[in-house]
């Protein structure tokens, strides 16, 4: 499961690689500014090596099959979060804050944000499916 | 009857009874059912979707459900047993007694977070953490980290809040419910949370037994609510898209509205007087 998670991650990765340089310069201005997320503008993709550990963001193509549908869209407007390239569970509050299932109590502005918060308190961890094990 | 008590006021038997009745449902895997049972709402209650258990009018009814279910396992183990609550206000310090190697155990270390004493610690071998969104399997903790617990009178501004909830019945409204969760405002749940940090900062936040102490409280707070505002009831009353109405029943039980939560004393009594 973990291994068709990681094949379709580097898949977007691969797709994204092309605006990577584009994608960091524009997340940090839109970090800054903590903009919310208008209708029809998703928060700002991003692809960048955050504490020796790869994060990305972007709008979620796809996807079926992982993690098992815990919810069905609109409160992420499409987005997802990955660690390394395992998905990270986020979810954006009405006023367009963010927040991730390793830090879901703390909204933060961006899902980049929320993706730099979640590398920080696992302290080197992986993630892993959310589910019991 | 369940006499529900402040934990800085339990004796070292009733602590201790309470942290066995804990090991044994771990030890017999109804304690993780209760963990994975939370984190599935939390992760499936959202602002502009169904919501049940959290960020949402039910998020009181709902939690004091969920507690009334697992204080009524932990007395399956032994009867004498009722969950304790933490009154945050008062016991604002890493250094109360609930996080003494008798009760809670404490902050867990700078390296990695392990909460290294008390009953709870990995290297006890009878808490090991299995409902987990990462690869860590010890109980982790931060306590404080640079913020301070909700005052008195944060709370007392909280409790003064005459409206239950309001439309849109999300982490957006105004009211008393999203007040006390935290969404909103001065910050009181989420803000303890995120104080104690390590698993109660997550999803998975049951995974720390404090857990139900803050719980505990967050419910207790809602009877003093109701005592101070006997006028005021829970709301919205009948036919909203996607939140629990008055009489509408709440997953995962299937039989069990609001309404029926509004009363806890056919349940448990306070030590003091809500």
């Amino acid at each position: 499961m973990s291994r068709i998670t990681r094949r379709r991650a580097l898949g977007v990765a691969a797709g994204a690689a092309a605006g990577l340089a584009a994608a960091r310069t524009v997340a940090a201005p839109a970090e800054a500014q903590a903009a919310p997320a208008r209708p029809g503008t998703g928060p700002a993709p991003f692809d960048e090596i955050f504490m020796g550990r790869r994060i990305q963001g972007g709008p979620a193509h796809n996807t079926g099959g992982h993690h098992g549908g815990h919810h069905g869209g609109g409160h992420t407007n499409g987005y997802s979060v990955r660690i390394d390239g395992e998905e990270l569970h986020v979810m954006q509050n009405a006023d367009g804050t963010w927040i991730s299932v390793i830090s879901h109590y703390e909204p933060v502005a961006t899902p980049l944000a929320a993706a730099r918060a979640a590398v920080r308190e696992l302290q080197g961890a992986p993630l892993v499916p959310l589910a019991s094990s | 009857m369940t006499v529900r008590k402040n934990q800085a006021q339990l004796t070292a038997t009733e602590k201790k009874r309470f942290v066995d009745a804990l090991l044994e449902l771990k030890r017999s895997g109804r304690y993780d059912t209760f963990v994975s049972t939370h984190n599935d709402f939390i992760m499936s209650d959202t602002d502009n979707g169904d919501r049940v258990g959290h960020r949402s009018p039910s998020f009181l009814p709902w939690h004091r459900r969920f507690l009334l279910q697992f204080e009524q396992a932990l007395q399956a183990v032994d009867p004498s047993v009722a969950l304790p609550y933490w009154d945050w206000t008062v016991d604002r310090t890493p250094r109360a007694s609930l996080w003494a190697p008798d009760f809670m155990g404490g902050t867990g270390r700078s390296r990695d977070g392990q909460v290294t004493d008390g009953p709870f610690a990995a290297s006890g071998g009878r808490w090991r953490v299995t409902v987990r969104v990462d690869g860590r399997d010890y109980l982790r903790r931060s306590l404080g980290g640079g913020r301070e617990l909700p005052t008195r009178a944060e709370v007392d501004s909280v409790l003064a809040i005459e409206t239950y909830d309001m439309a849109p019945w999300n982490s957006a409204s105004d009211g008393f419910r999203n007040h006390l969760e935290g969404w909103r405002g001065v910050n009181l749940h989420n803000r303890v949370h995120v104080w104690v940090g390590g698993h109660m900062a997550t999803g998975a936040s049951p995974n720390d037994p404090v857990f139900w102490l803050h719980h505990a409280f967050i419910d207790k707070l809602w009877a003093d609510w109701q005592a101070r505002h006997p006028g005021s009831g829970y709301l919205p009353a009948a036919g909203t898209p996607n939140v629990v109405d008055l009489r509408d029943t709440m997953r995962p039980w299937n039989d069990v509205t609001p309404a029926d939560m509004l009363d806890h004393t056919p349940h448990y009594t306070y030590d003091t007087a809500a």
